[in-house]
């Protein structure tokens, strides 16, 4: 079976002024239609990276190694070139939204005239076509007088209606593949509810795929099929939803569950991971989170191991090293 | 001796506000009739969504916003201050028994001072100490206590990550040997795994110290996690206050119960759907009569009667307060 997006091998680097970076150090990812698959981690893990990657987003600094490939439909991604290739997945097979819905809408334009625009850049169809499609949009997500509010700049909406508003205009194109980076993280909890319901509907309804990023486990469990969790660019742990949740194997998954105020468990203490995250200046050799785990060995022979995932039950991939780690 | 700290009644601040120069002055009530006592000794949370009026009460507290009516009273061992009367030779005092946790540590540290500077300013301002030598005591040792590294008091704050920074906020506060502390959103720009360190910090200071804190957060599991005594803050007015497992476990509010029930459980086969409340919360400046909830509320009633109550807080249990109307409606 072909999947919907498939990311082999992927290594992203920047080079900055104080030297080249590693943001994103061999990922491999599948998604296949009509699934949601999360990507969880802390800040700086790479999450946002990697979907601008698929997008192509990623600013003139960004280095990508050759044997990376991004593959959406057959085609590769990081061997387009020319604009035409790029309108094809930017706001046309691929959306993507944002934690700041104001990244998404040019200030001083209205709502309703950004919607029709790029409606008609992706699809054959007249202004008043596109503006109905828009319309319709609006009302779906469950915007009250979508009329008025087409005729409206970004500014002029709330938050969460701004939120819903920059759904709506992802979704107008019909893309195959949504990425969401961190939607309802600026949103109020009793909004953040209603935007994941929103967002659950839609994609069941139009079957699409969609990478769900997020800092926030409980957002994860709620939406996500399936999950990889990023330290500091690489993936170590995978798999579905509620096996990585309930079967932890990775220090640093259980680290992150052992640190979260889980609401139904009062009695557990907070268990913080200790030190901080390394600058991707200093990214460790070996194994990224030998710094922080409380595993690691004190000879320090983590710093020579080699990552990489291995299948350790159908679905349930853990990093190579971690494998070991639990045995020593 | 009083066994509060703070006692709050009837408060209420009013901010002017005017949209450009040609419109009508309006008035914002951000905190409306509020009533609490915070217990010496108490780790007391203040919740709710942006807007409800968290910071200002926490400021009010402390003096730094304009009572409109009522008092706040802060109860020292041997006298009162009431910061509704306060002249500046009083606040000055206070201001070594009260002090402020910055909501963001990046933003409250000046870029250009070192560690060590940014948590002795409060000693020079207020003249607590005599030497330079005193100074870099108290500051050196309010430094372990936060487990600073007295190495990095010579550094500049850029260099340091957030759970540091937030370290140095943290005994910048507590240097004046304050008593009661304000810590607005303290760790809602942290990672996870260094939230935890530093709640975990906060309690530990706390027992040495003999603290006792207003904790702000519009994060629930957080509160939940770390509050003896949790409030409930919707439009400015406190609709709900109990020991913190009694609220988590036996909501009594229309908005807590909708308010728990939005917390995405980490466990993915507890689909328990949030209870949805409908639209967004009201402006400030146009609140709706009555109970200010009613406008989002699942159970409000269709006549709209909730349009004419009068709002207040009612003992349904010991130490179980509900808003009077959240009382009946059920
Ligand atoms: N354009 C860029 N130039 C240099 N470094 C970058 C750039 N974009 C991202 N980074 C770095 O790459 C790493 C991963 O960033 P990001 O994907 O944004 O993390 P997050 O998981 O928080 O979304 C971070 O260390 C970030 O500082
Ligand atoms: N200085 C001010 N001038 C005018 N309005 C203000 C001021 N400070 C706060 N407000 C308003 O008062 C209300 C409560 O704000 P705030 O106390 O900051 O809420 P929270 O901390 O719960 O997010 C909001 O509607 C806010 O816009
Ligand atoms: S390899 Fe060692 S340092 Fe890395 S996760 Fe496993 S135990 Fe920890
Ligand atoms: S008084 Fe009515 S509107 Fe207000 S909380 Fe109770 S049921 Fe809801
Ligand atoms: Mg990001
Ligand atoms: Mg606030």
């Amino acid at each position: 079976m072909t999947h919907l997006l498939e990311i082999n091998n992927l290594d992203v680097k920047f080079d900055t002024d104080e030297g080249r970076i590693t943001a994103i150090d061999n990922v491999s990812l599948t998604l296949d239609q009509g699934k949601v698959l999360g990507i969880v981690g802390e800040s700086g893990s790479g999450k946002s990276v990697t979907a601008k990657s698929i997008m192509q987003l990623n600013p003139g600094n960004t280095i990508y190694n050759d044997n990376a490939e991004i593959i959406i439909d057959e085609e590769n991604v990081l061997k387009f070139t020319s604009k035409n290739d790029l309108k094809k997945i930017r706001g046309g097979k691929v959306s993507m939204i944002f934690q700041e819905p104001m990244a998404s809408f040019a200030p001083a334009i209205k709502i309703g005239y950004q919607m029709v625009e790029q409606l008609m850049i992706h699809k054959p169809m007249d202004k008043k076509e596109a503006k109905n499609i828009s319309i319709d949009m609006l009302n779906r997500v469950g915007i009250a007088d979508a009329e008025k509010r087409f005729n409206q700049y970004a500014f002029e909406l709330s938050g969460g209606m701004r939120q819903r508003a920059m759904i709506a205009m992802a979704l107008s194109t019909m893309p195959k593949l949504l990425l969401a980076d961190e939607p309802t993280t600026a949103l109020d909890v009793t909004i953040q509810a209603q935007v994941i319901n929103l967002m659950k509907d839609i994609i069941k309804e139009y079957n699409m795929g969609v990478i769900f990023i997020t800092h926030d486990l409980g957002v994860i469990a709620q939406v996500a099929d399936d999950v990889a969790v990023m330290y500091l660019g690489s993936v170590v742990e995978q798999g579905p939803v509620n096996e990585i949740l309930k079967n932890p194997m990775h220090p640093y998954t259980k680290g992150l569950i052992n640190a979260l105020p889980d609401i139904n468990n009062l009695d557990a203490p907070l268990t913080p991971i200790p030190g901080n995250i390394p600058s991707p200046l200093d990214r460790p050799s070996g194994c990224v989170f030998r710094t922080r785990c409380p595993h690691a060995s004190p000879d320090g022979k983590e710093g020579n191991i080699e990552m990489g995932l291995v299948e350790i039950k159908p679905g349930h991939w853990l990093d190579k090293c971690g494998v070991d780690c639990g045995k020593t | 001796m009083s066994e509060n700290i703070v006692s709050v009644n009837n408060l209420s601040v009013s901010f002017d506000y005017q949209e450009n120069f040609l419109s009508k002055k309006q008035k914002i009530k951000a905190v409306n009739n509020i009533n609490i006592k915070i217990k010496k000794g108490s780790f007391f949370g203040l919740v709710g969504e942006s807007g409800s009026g968290k910071t200002t009460l926490g400021r009010a507290i402390l003096g730094a916003n304009k009572i409109s009516t009522g008092n706040v009273i802060f109860h020292d061992d041997d006298r009162d201050f009431d910061l509704t009367t306060i002249n500046s030779k009083e606040m000055k005092e206070y201001r070594k028994k009260a002090q402020l946790i910055f909501q963001d540590p990046y933003a409250a540290l000046s870029p250009r001072m070192t560690v060590r500077d940014i948590i002795a300013e409060p000693l020079e301002v207020m003249k607590i100490t005599n030497s330079r030598e005193e100074t870099d005591e108290r500051v050196r040792d309010i430094a372990a206590k936060c487990r600073l590294n007295l190495e990095h008091l010579r550094r500049f704050p850029h260099a340091f990550s957030g759970g540091q920074r937030q370290r140095i906020s943290i005994a910048r506060a507590l240097v004046s040997n304050p008593k009661f502390i304000v810590a607005d959103e303290s760790v809602a720009a942290l990672d996870v795994s260094i939230q935890a360190d530093i709640l975990n910090l906060l309690k530990q200071l706390q027992n040495e110290l003999n603290l006792t804190y207003l904790f702000i957060s519009h994060d629930l599991s957080v509160v939940a996690h770390v509050c003896d005594i949790v409030a409930v803050m919707y439009l400015g007015h406190i609709v709900e206050m109990a020991p913190s497992r009694e609220l988590f476990r036996n909501p009594r509010h229309p908005y807590t119960k909708a308010l728990l029930s939005s917390i995405p459980s980490i466990d993915p086969e507890n689909k328990s759907k949030a209870i949805e409340l409908e639209g967004e919360i009201p402006s400030a400046m146009n609140p709706p009569s009555g109970c200010v909830f009613r406008t989002r509320c699942p159970h409000a009633s269709p006549d709209g009667k909730e349009g004419n109550i009068e709002m207040g807080l009612e003992e349904v249990e010991p130490d179980h307060w509900v808003d009077r109307c959240g009382v009946s409606c059920g």
